[in-house]
C-alpha cells in the first residue's frame, strides 16, 4: 500500500515535529481536542505523543460512535436480537459493548442470532436470502455511516424488501461539540475536526466553533502525517492570532460536503428532539430517527422495545473523559475495575475509545514517567 | 515469572474464548489448568515434554474448525497436519506419528472428504510422519459446520536440544521466517463476506525443516513458536510474560504482503494479531542472528525471513513496537477476535 506509506514516513514526520518545536511557546501547554475516535486510535497506534513537543496535549473527544451509545440502547438492541424471528446484524466493534444485561456477544452465546456485518448492504442481502426471518440492522455512527444506512433503506423500499429494518442510533457531530464547548471550566485551545464525517457534511458545520467560541479548527485526515500536519496548522493559527476553519483533508473534503449523501440522509432521516449520549447525558437535536414515511423499515416503529433508561455506572467517568476534563488514566476505575476484558464504560470497549486506545497502546509513556530510565 | 493466573468470570462461553487472546487465557488457566493441573500441563506450551526411558518426547494436540474448509492455498486437512507437525517442530522435536479425529456433519460430500484425506496424506508425507491412528464420528445435520478435524502428534526431542522461555536473554533477537498474517487474511477474504477482490493465499506449510536447520546452531537458538491464532503479537506477549522480558519490534522490519496490509487497513485490523500457519518465530542470540537469518533465507519456505526485533530486560512482560514514524507503543494481547472497526 504505497499510498498509505507516504503518509507514515518518519522523515516527513521529523520535519513537521521540528516545525512544531519552533512554533510552540516553551512551557505553555496547548490543549488540542481530536474529536474523532479514529484520530485517537491513530495517535496511539503510531506513537504520535512520543514525537510532539511536551507543550502539545491531545485531548480525546466524543467522536467514537461506539462509545457514545447509552446502555439502555444496547439493552434495546439485545431485546430485538433475542426475538426468535430476528437476525440481528451489527458492526463488529458493537458486539462487546456492555449494556445493563451484558453484551450482544453474550446474547449470541445465549442463543440470539447475532451476526457481524461490514455494511448495512450486507444486512439487506441477508434479508433477501432469508425471507422468513426479520433482519434488523443496528445502525450506529455519525454522519459518516448514516448515509450508508440511508441508501440501504432507500434500496429496501425500492425493492419492496419488507423483512428488513434499521434500529436507528445515528448521531450528529455538531451538538456534542457545542455541549463540550458550553461545559464550565473548559480548557481547550483548538480542535482537530473529524475527516470522514466532514466528507459528508463539509466544513461549514464547524463555523460556529470559530465564530461563537473563538477556537481554531482544522478538518483532518487519519494518517499520522495528517495529524501532525493539522497540529502544525492549529499551532500556527494560535501563534498568528488567527481563528479559522481550515481544511487539511483537501484530498477528499469539500466545503459543502457530499450533496448526494446529504440528500439521501434528508430523504430518510430527521432530527430527534433529544437523545441520550453515554457520559454526556441528553443533548437536544443531536441524533437522527427514520422519517415516518419509512416506518415500515424502522425497527423502533415495528417492534416493541423495553426502552429502559440505565444510569451510567457510578464508578465510570467516561463522561469526563469524553469532554476532555480528565485523561483516561485519571479515571478511578481505569485499568483496575475497567479493562478491555471487563469494560465498565464504553470508552474501554472500542479500539477507538480513548480509554481502550490508551490502555492498549499508551501505558508505556506513563511507565516511563513513573520510572525514569 | 508467569503473572497471577487469570480468573474465568464469565457464565457462558462466547466466541472471544476461542480467539487466542486474554479471554482464551482466562478459559485455559482459570478452568482447564485449575481442574487438570499437573507438571506436564502447567507450562502451557504448544507441546508437552515428557521423559520416557531416558528419551524426551513432545506431545501435542490441536483442533481445526476453519471456515471455509477449502481456501486459497490449502484446506482443513493440510492445515490439521501442518499445524500439529509445526507444534512439535517448534518444541525442537522430530515428529514420529500423528493421530486424526474427524467429526463429520451428516450430508458432507464423500468426494470432499476424500480430497481432504488426500491432502492430509501429502502434508504428512512432506513432513515424513505417518497418520498412525484415527477416529470418525458423524453428527446430525446442523450439529457441526461440515467438518471438524482434531490431530495429535508425538515427536522425539534429540539430546542436547534445549528450548524455552527461561533461556531467552536481553539482547537476543527475534526472527520470523516469512510474511505474517497471510493465512488469517486469506481465510477471511475467502469467506466472501467482504466483497474484496484480493489475491491472497494461506501460508500453510510445515516449518519442520526450518526448525531443524535452526537447531543445528545449538544453544544460540533460545525459543521457537509458530504464530498461529492471535498472530505474532499474541505469541510474543506469551513469551514476554513467561520469560519476564520485554520484546521490542521494529515496525519497518516486519515482513508483510501489501495485500495483507491493504485488507487489514480496510477492516481496521492489525496484522500483528492475524494468524500464520506456516511461519516460525525464533529468538536467537545477537551473535548468531545473522547466521540464523541466512539459514532461514536459504530455504524456500524461509526466503522472506527477517529480524524483526529484540529482547530487552525492561519493561518486563510487555511487547512494544517502534513505529515507522519514530514513536513507540504497546502491543498488548487482545481480549477476543480483532473486531473490524466501524469507520
Amino acid at each position: 500500500m504505497r499510498f498509505v506509506d507516504e503518509f507514515r514516513s518518519g522523515e516527513l514526520a521529523q520535519k513537521l515535529v521540528h516545525e512544531l518545536a519552533t512554533l510552540v511557546e516553551p512551557g505553555r501547554t496547548l490543549k488540542i481536542m481530536e474529536v474523532c475516535g479514529g484520530h485517537t486510535h491513530a495517535i496511539y497506534k503510531h506513537g504520535i505523543e512520543d514525537l510532539v513537543p511536551p507543550e502539545i496535549d491531545y485531548v480525546h473527544g466524543p467522536g467514537c460512535p461506539v462509545c457514545v451509545i447509552p446502555m439502555g440502547r444496547v439493552d434495546d438492541a439485545i431485546a430485538l436480537a433475542e426475538r426468535p424471528e430476528v437476525i440481528f446484524t451489527t458492526f463488529g466493534d458493537m458486539m462487546r459493548v456492555p449494556g445493563g444485561r451484558g453484551s450482544l456477544l453474550e446474547a449470541k452465546a445465549r442463543g440470539a442470532d447475532v451476526r457481524m456485518v461490514y455494511s448495512p448492504l450486507d444486512a439487506l442481502e441477508l434479508a433477501r436470502r432469508n425471507p422468513e426471518r426479520e433482519v434488523i440492522f443496528f445502525a450506529i455512527g455519525f454522519e459518516t455511516t448514516a448515509p450508508a444506512t440511508a441508501v440501504t433503506l432507500l434500496r429496501a423500499r425500492k425493492e419492496g424488501i419488507r423483512n428488513f429494518s434499521a434500529f436507528c442510533n445515528h448521531v450528529t457531530i455538531g451538538p456534542p461539540l457545542k455541549a463540550i464547548l458550553d461545559s464550565p471550566g473548559l480548557q481547550l485551545d483548538a480542535f482537530i475536526a473529524p475527516g470522514h464525517v466532514s466528507t459528508v457534511i463539509g466544513t461549514r458545520p464547524y463555523d460556529f466553533i470559530v465564530r461563537d467560541y473563538a477556537k481554531p479548527v482544522v478538518v483532518t485526515a487519519f494518517e499520522p502525517i495528517d495529524i501532525l500536519h493539522a497540529t502544525v496548522m492549529l499551532v500556527r493559527q494560535l501563534r498568528e492570532g488567527r481563528c479559522e476553519v481550515e481544511n487539511q483533508y483537501t484530498r477528499v473534503v469539500r466545503r459543502d460536503g457530499n450533496p448526494r449523501a446529504l440528500a439521501a440522509l434528508e430523504e430518510t432521516m430527521e432530527l430527534r428532539d433529544t437523545f441520550e449520549w453515554r457520559g454526556l447525558g441528553w443533548i437536544e437535536q443531536s441524533a437522527l430517527k427514520l422519517r415516518p414515511e419509512l416506518a415500515d423499515w424502522d425497527a423502533e416503529a415495528r417492534f416493541e422495545l423495553p426502552g429502559t433508561r440505565i444510569d451510567d455506572p457510578k464508578a465510570c467517568q467516561c463522561g469526563e473523559v469524553l469532554i476532555g476534563a480528565i485523561k483516561p488514566w485519571e479515571c478511578k476505575v481505569f485499568g483496575t475495575a475497567c479493562t478491555p476484558e471487563r469494560p465498565i464504560g464504553t470508552c474501554m470497549v472500542s479500539s477507538e475509545g480513548a480509554c481502550a486506545a490508551y490502555y492498549n497502546y499508551g501505558r508505556l509513556q506513563r511507565r516511563r514517567d513513573r520510572v525514569p530510565a | 515469572m508467569r503473572p497471577r493466573r487469570p480468573k474465568l468470570r464469565d457464565e457462558l462461553i462466547t466466541l472471544a474464548h476461542g480467539a487466542g487472546g486474554k479471554a482464551t487465557r482466562a478459559l485455559v488457566e482459570g478452568l482447564f489448568l485449575e481442574e487438570l493441573d499437573n507438571p506436564l500441563l502447567a507450562p502451557l506450551s504448544d507441546s508437552a515434554l515428557l521423559e520416557l526411558n531416558g528419551s524426551r518426547l513432545a506431545f501435542t494436540t490441536d483442533s481445526y474448525v476453519v471456515k471455509p474448509i477449502f481456501f486459497p492455498g490449502g484446506d482443513i486437512g493440510e492445515l490439521a497436519v501442518n499445524g500439529t507437525v509445526n507444534d512439535l517442530a517448534v518444541a525442537g522435536a522430530r515428529p514420529v506419528a500423528l493421530s486424526a479425529g474427524f467429526v463429520i456433519e451428516e450430508g458432507f460430500a464423500v468426494a470432499d472428504l476424500r480430497r481432504i484425506a488426500a491432502s492430509m496424506a501429502r502434508a504428512a508425507a512432506a513432513a515424513g510422519v505417518p497418520v498412525a491412528t484415527g477416529d470418525t464420528k458423524v453428527v446430525e445435520r446442523g450439529n457441526a459446520d461440515g467438518l471438524y478435524v482434531t490431530t495429535a502428534g508425538i515427536g522425539v526431542v534429540p539430546p542436547g536440544v534445549e528450548l524455552g522461555p527461561e533461556r531467552v536473554r536481553p539482547g537476543d533477537r527475534v526472527l520470523v521466517s516469512g510474511t505474517i498474517g497471510d493465512h488469517g487474511m486469506a481465510v477471511m477474504v475467502a469467506r466472501g463476506e467482504l466483497e474484496l477482490e484480493v489475491d491472497l493465499e494461506s501460508d500453510t506449510a510445515p516449518v519442520l525443516e526450518l526448525a531443524l536447520a535452526l537447531l543445528d546452531l545449538g544453544g544460540a537458538v533460545r525459543w521457537m513458536r509458530d504464530p498461529t491464532r492471535g498472530g505474532l503479537a499474541t505469541t510474543l506477549n506469551e513469551l514476554a510474560q513467561q520469560a519476564g522480558v520485554a520484546v521490542v519490534l521494529d515496525e519497518t522490519s516486519l515482513p508483510l504482503r501489501p495485500a495483507v496490509v491493504g485488507t487489514c487497513e480496510i477492516l481496521g485490523i492489525d496484522p500483528l494479531y492475524v494468524a500464520s500457519e506456516g511461519r516460525l518465530v525464533a529468538v536467537v542470540s545477537a551473535e548468531a542472528c545473522d547466521v540464523a537469518l541466512a539459514v532461514l533465507q536459504s530455504h524456500p519456505l524461509g526466503a522472506g525471513a527477517a529480524i524483526v526485533g529484540e529482547v530487552r530486560a525492561e519493561p518486563e512482560g510487555l511487547v512494544l513496537l517502534d513505529t515507522s514514524l519514530g514513536g513507540s507503543r504497546i502491543v498488548d494481547m487482545l481480549v477476543g477476535d480483532p473486531l473490524p472497526r466501524i469507520c
